[in-house]
């Protein structure tokens, strides 16, 4: 099943254009990421296709259009994890991971016991209850990024085909945790049967996760394919404008930096 | 064995579980302890508010009194005709005029630093004070001048000039870049403030005769409060409070950012709108009874902040019942401390405000944000 198809979708940010006439089908399931050079759009076409940000062209998710949707059940079925989430000076983790279910309350209610349930399952599945009382803002880079998908996760929880938009998960930690990050959302995904697209930097990590991947440079779509077919050299060394090397492993394709004009 | 194993049981994103855990963990939100303490302490001061002044009354029988009228009961008082005459006509409106001044003006504090993310921003910063001062003056100018207007249309001149101001301090921040986003709107605010109480200084100029009249006003006067006063203002605190309270959580959405609180299905461009509007309204209708008393829409959000906790959802209801014992005490003191002249109320708010928030400020572990 498909689960989001954006079809000739275009965005002007400040009246320059960020994307040009992208053509994109999600598998309902999969885990997709958009790779591509600084400036290439990544971040737009993932704001674009939760419908956060003015474009022309369709977006269709599950049959549906995005435009048939109330803002509230576009939130209820797609979240959103920015690159660099808000962090709210003297929140705690519980009332961080609380807000994903502000699609769910009714806008003059209250929280039930349900959606304080869904909270403190969400905190444990991720490890996070033990900083439940925490504040945000003294956590590490690593378990902050666990809250900020717990919110995620409390947002689409109780609502089918889901999708989990993620804007650069791993730029602010270390391979280590960008291992344990993305371990946990692929787990995740597997669990609970959602959607994610992502966009990343690191390239070899990018193919390692993804079932498959999208090359965006200059605000148009250049290669959708395996991890095999996109990261080439051809591809990468034409839009990134990089003298790299890459390596065929068992793991699937390794992007490796070379410096220019170095013998070999 | 610990309890994320035990979470884990039941993990099912996608809504499938049936198993519900019974939550320990509680959302920050109103605590009955503030609630009932704040709610206690208003109750004190205003029976303290009745009692005390150049004469003095035992509160005990103010007590009373008050209980016989609201409740209709029929308790012994022990005060004479003249007493009670004092208490009804002179000190409850004074007393009560005070409590929805502060309550409005220490709520509307809370929802524009709210609404702005920034804690500096309360009705003087914006303009939105001084946009209801230059109402208030046109208005009484006219008046002064022969247009024949009921005093009962003095909140609306001032609400219109709140309004005007907002909505110039708005443009002026958008047309400065939407991206800086409330930095410009704060400096916006400044700009327009200035500007307005300009034009006031140079409209009270112009008309000297009624300049004391205005002047007075200005300095925030509570002196002449009466039951009409209580009657003006209190159906727009009521608007101002239901509209604000009831959209208190949308302040904790919007504190993640627009961006964040669209994603999570809010429409932060609407919802500041409204809350913008209500607080104006509120603010403008105090400012149009009471003039300018400055300090308790930043001082009184903040002190509730440090001891109540950071959720809007506390700190809006507890602001509110705040800033009305605050204003009752401030204007108490108004009254006694050089008895029988009176002081100004805003010296008063600020002289105990500010060596209060900073006691506050160095005993409570969290910094101030």
């Amino acid at each position: 099943m498909t689960a989001i198809i954006v079809s000739d979708l275009s965005v002007r940010l400040g009246g320059n254009p960020v994307l040009s006439g992208v053509d994109l089908t999600v598998e309902a399931g999969e885990w997709l990421t958009v790779i591509g050079p600084n400036g290439a759009g990544k971040s737009t076409l993932l704001h674009a296709m939760a419908g956060l940000i003015p474009a022309v062209g369709t977006v269709t998710w599950n049959g549906g259009s995005l435009d048939g949707l109330s803002r509230r059940q576009r939130s209820q079925r797609v979240a959103v994890v920015p690159q660099h989430p808000v962090v709210p000076p003297g929140i705690t983790v519980f009332d961080y991971v609380l807000l994903g279910r502000t699609p769910h309350i009714p806008s003059l209610g209250r929280e039930s016991q349900r959606d304080l349930a869904i909270v403190e399952r969400v905190c444990g599945r991720l490890d996070l209850l033990g900083f439940a009382t925490r504040h945000l803002d003294t956590l590490s880079g690593g378990e902050r990024q666990r809250a900020f998908l717990a919110r995620a996760l409390a947002q689409l929880d109780g609502s089918l085909d889901t999708v989990l938009l993620l804007d650069e998960p791993t730029s602010a930690l270390d391979i280590g945790h960008q291992q344990e990050v993305l371990e946990l959302v692929d787990s995740l995904r597997v669990d609970a049967g959602f959607t994610v697209v992502s966009t990343m930097h690191e390239l070899s990590i990018a193919g390692e996760y993804a079932d498959r991947l999208v090359l965006l440079a200059k605000g148009e779509v250049v290669a959708v394919g395996s991890p095999t077919e996109v990261l080439t050299h051809a591809l990468l060394s034409e839009h990134y404008g990089a003298n790299i090397e890459v390596i065929e492993t068992a793991s699937g394709p390794v992007v490796v930096p070379v410096r220019r004009g170095l013998p070999g | 064995m610990n309890r994320s194993n035990v979470a884990d049981d039941s993990t099912d994103v996608a809504g499938r579980t049936t198993n519900h855990i019974v939550p320990r963990l509680r959302p920050a939100g109103l605590r009955a302890t503030w609630f009932l303490g704040a709610l206690a302490v208003l109750v004190l001061v205003v029976v303290a508010g009745v009692a005390f002044g150049p004469v003095s009354l035992p509160p005990g029988a103010v007590a009373a009194e008050l209980v016989n009228r609201v409740f209709g009961t029929d308790l012994d008082t022990g005060l004479t005709s003249q007493q009670a005459a004092i208490v009804w006509k002179l000190r409850l409106p004074r007393v009560l005029l005070a409590l929805l001044v502060g309550a409005m003006l220490a709520l509307a504090g809370g929802c524009y630093q709210g609404v702005f993310r920034n804690p500096l921003a309360d009705p003087m910063l914006l303009g939105v004070a001084a946009g209801a001062g230059l109402g208030a003056t046109l208005f009484i100018v006219a008046r002064a001048h022969g247009l024949s207007l009921s005093t009962q249309l003095l909140p609306i001149a001032a609400f219109v000039g709140a309004l005007a101001a907002l909505g110039a301090t708005y443009l002026l921040g958008a047309a400065g870049g939407r991206r800086q986003g409330t930095v410009t709107l704060i400096l916006a605010g400044v700009a327009v403030s200035t500007f307005l109480t300009a034009v006031q200084t140079f409209v009270q100029q112009r008309n000297v005769d009624t300049i004391a009249s205005v002047y007075s006003w200005l300095l925030g006067r509570l002196t002449v409060a009466s039951w009409a006063e209580v009657r003006m203002l209190l159906p727009y605190v009521l608007v101002t409070a239901i509209l604000v309270l009831l959209r208190r959580r949308e302040l904790d959405v919007l504190s993640v950012g627009d961006s964040e609180a669209a994603a999570l299905g809010l429409h932060p461009k609407r919802s500041r709108l409204i809350l913008l509007l209500a607080a104006s309204l509120g603010t403008a209708a105090a400012v149009s009874v009471s003039g300018l008393i400055g300090f308790v829409g930043v001082v009184v959000p903040h002190i509730v902040r440090l001891l109540a906790g950071r959720s809007y959802r506390s700190i809006l209801p507890l602001s509110l019942l705040v800033g009305a014992s605050f204003l009752i005490l401030a204007d108490l003191i108004a009254r006694t401390v050089s008895a029988p002249a009176e002081l100004p109320i805003g010296v008063v708010t600020a002289f105990i405000g500010a060596p209060f928030f900073v006691l506050v400020m160095r005993t409570t572990k969290e910094s101030a944000p």
